[in-house]
């Protein structure tokens, strides 16, 4: 009951509605394009193409996690990718136990890089994630766990600003050294990849890629209902006041650090499914997952869309990456070069992204009828 | 010289004076000997001051008198070095943070005018309003009548009625100082601090804003800090005028203001 209402403030946006029907219309069309309709016909979607946009739509994940945090609260993560990495490397160790005796070296128990290291025994932290359950709790334990230690340190000490996004970059870089420790127990330098199997079916199949391609359109749905109903809440009023005026909310009598803590955990959660859902439809994961400059990307696709307005970073999302898949191809030297330019070019013309500049047109549009309307009355007079 | 408050000699030696044991029962606000310093300079320094219940006090005195940083004492936002602050008789104002002092019953007005700009001026109240201050019971909050009348209400005492629906950042200046005392209102304290309600408001917002003060104290005490003269005139209450961080002059306005020594460092000039 109480949960319904809740969802139904998510819904209430026009915005959302169109986005989650074009979503549901993707999670349909696209396995429709890639098996019935015949390979030559041209429509025809490749299969490589499937994970290539499953890629993208986790990406879009992790960038509607971060306007939760960056375009509600003001709270600038350029550390958000540690989550989606995060989440991705626990999906990554419960792919690396499903291999078992299958690897070059046979060990049933140990994955091979463990082998090869001369590893005894499996580490601990290693211990549970044969079991797909365990994995899945993991994939949202973990970030959510690091989010909260960290933002409880950093809010109640008020930390905030410039100074907080230096220590979400710091996070991040902290973590990329200690995942390319060889002796840290996930694969060092080279990751953890060569996966076989994800709850019995193989990664590397067509039917499993559709259906994690599904999966994806799926959980970047509910996230986006669940975020915005979270946003359209008296909580999320209470976020963007936090936003708007932090002292203010603490004299009337909320404490910020928390109103802010449980944004940043929820992001980090989400940011987490989106790596762990990643991880199977690129088929590796490795320590370059951490590097700040991904965080940084993050930022700019939430900024390209629209900061603040959930769809937009979505379509931020897909179309600066499909933008990079496509330039990497053409002119691969050029595609920072156009990265920079774009978010310089954004940040000056396009201060709210594009969706920002939907709402403009809309707006102008209304604007010149109302004053069309207007002359006529006059001249009628 | 008659005018000015009583010091007590020694905070400590003054806590443990049984008469003033008795005494803060009495007040609803009582500050007695308090310092505070930053980086060697004292912004407040042996500071008294004793608010009644329901009574309403204007605070004078020239910048860097310690205005303020006396009410960021009272509100919890600054520690004093030494000296009692002391609410509602009991309450250790020193051992509390913002919020739970806010959740006591003390409400803050600052200097410029801090509203949530992009909410609309019905959500700025409605986030003041009384009652539950946790976050996550807010995700499961419904609107319903018995807030959006007590909502009205305050919209009606603060002259916002017609704004209800608009962004705070579309009001004049004027009508967003009613707003941060509307919400103020919301959170229904037993106490106002209001700091410079009037700088930037034309003469009639002025006059205006003085009879809602009034109207306010009716039922709360309101400790007003202003520099503007006029309006303390027209609120007519007692007036303390603050100087170097402690305080110089205590009375009727008319009482203060022919004090010599006000005169020279505040009035005069």
């Amino acid at each position: 009951m109480i949960f319904g209402h809740f969802l139904k403030q998510g819904l209430a946006s026009r915005y959302v509605q169109v986005a989650v029907l074009i979503l549901l219309a993707v999670a349909v069309m696209v396995p429709v394009l890639n098996l019935a309709v015949p390979p030559g016909n041209p429509f025809h979607l490749p299969d490589h193409w499937v994970p290539l946009l499953g890629k993208y739509l986790c990406y879009a994940m992790l960038a509607l996690a971060l306007d939760l945090v960056w375009g509600f609260c003001g709270i600038l993560s350029l550390g958000h990718a540690a989550f989606f990495a995060l989440g991705g490397y626990a999906m990554g160790m419960y792919l690396m136990r499903q291999i078992g005796s299958r690897g070059v070296y046979g060990n049933p128990v140990l994955p091979d890089f463990m082998v090869f290291l001369n590893y005894k025994e499996l580490p601990w932290f290693w211990y549970g994630f044969d079991n797909f359950w365990f994995a899945a709790l993991m994939v949202v334990a973990v970030p959510s766990l690091l989010a909260f230690v960290f933002g409880w340190l950093a809010f109640r000490s008020r930390v905030a600003g410039v100074y907080l996004s230096i220590i979400t970059q710091a996070m991040t870089y902290a973590l990329l050294l200690a995942f390319f420790r060889n002796d840290m127990g996930f694969g060092g330098n080279n990751g953890l990849t060569d996966f076989k199997e994800i709850i019995g079916f193989d990664v590397s199949a067509g039917s499993t890629r559709l259906g994690l391609f599904v999966a994806t359109a799926l959980f970047l749905i509910a996230s986006l209902v669940i975020i915005s109903s979270v946003v359209a809440s008296k909580y999320g009023k209470i976020l963007v006041a936090v936003r708007d005026a932090e002292p203010r909310t603490r004299f009337i009598g909320y404490r910020p650090e928390n109103v802010k803590l449980f944004a940043f955990v929820l992001s980090a959660a989400i940011a987490g499914i989106a790596g762990a859902l990643y991880v199977p439809q690129v088929g590796i994961i490795n320590p370059g997952e951490f590097a700040p400059a991904n965080s940084i990307e993050v930022v700019v696709w939430t900024a390209v869309g629209g900061r603040g307005t959930l769809v937009g970073p979505i379509l931020g999302a897909i179309l600066v990456n499909a933008g990079k898949s496509w330039f990497t191809g053409v002119l691969p030297e050029f595609w920072l070069f156009a990265l920079g330019g774009l978010f310089i070019f954004v940040t000056l013309f396009l201060p709210k992204g594009i969706l920002g500049l939907i709402g403009q047109v809309k707006a102008s549009a209304r604007a010149r009828r109302e004053k069309r309307a207007a002359e006529q009355q006059v001249l009628a007079e | 010289m008659n005018d000015v408050m009583e010091k007590t000699p020694d905070t400590a030696a003054g806590s443990q004076h049984p008469a003033h044991r008795e005494h803060k029962a009495k007040f609803l606000l009582y500050l007695s000997g308090v310092s505070v310093a930053f980086d060697g300079f004292k912004a407040i320094n042996n500071l008294s001051l004793f608010l009644e219940p329901g009574e309403m006090r204007a605070i004078i005195g020239p910048n860097g008198a310690g205005k303020t940083t006396m009410m960021d004492i009272i509100t919890g936002k600054t520690r004093p070095d030494e000296g009692e602050v002391f609410f509602d008789g009991d309450i250790d104002l020193t051992k509390h943070d913002e919020a739970d002092i806010a959740n006591m019953g003390i409400g803050r007005k600052f200097q410029k005018p801090t509203v949530f700009e992009t909410l609309s001026v019905e959500d700025n109240i409605l986030l003041a309003l009384a009652g539950q201050r946790r976050a996550l019971p807010a995700l499961f909050y419904r609107s319903n009548a018995a807030d959006m009348a007590k909502i009205g209400e305050i919209l009606d005492t603060v002259r916002l009625s017609d704004r209800r629906q608009d962004l705070a950042a579309n009001l004049s200046h004027g009508q967003k100082q009613w707003l941060e005392i509307g919400m103020l209102l919301a959170q229904k304290p037993k106490l106002l601090l209001v700091d410079e309600p009037v700088a930037g408001m034309t003469d009639s917002e002025t006059e205006e804003t003085a009879k809602l003060l009034r109207e306010i104290a009716r039922e709360q005490s309101v400790v007003v800090v202003e520099h503007d003269m006029h309006f303390v005139r027209e609120l007519g209450v007692k007036v303390t005028c603050l100087h170097e961080g402690s305080v110089l002059a205590e009375g009727s306005l008319d009482h203060v203001s022919s004090n010599q020594k006000v005169i020279d460092v505040y009035l005069g000039r």
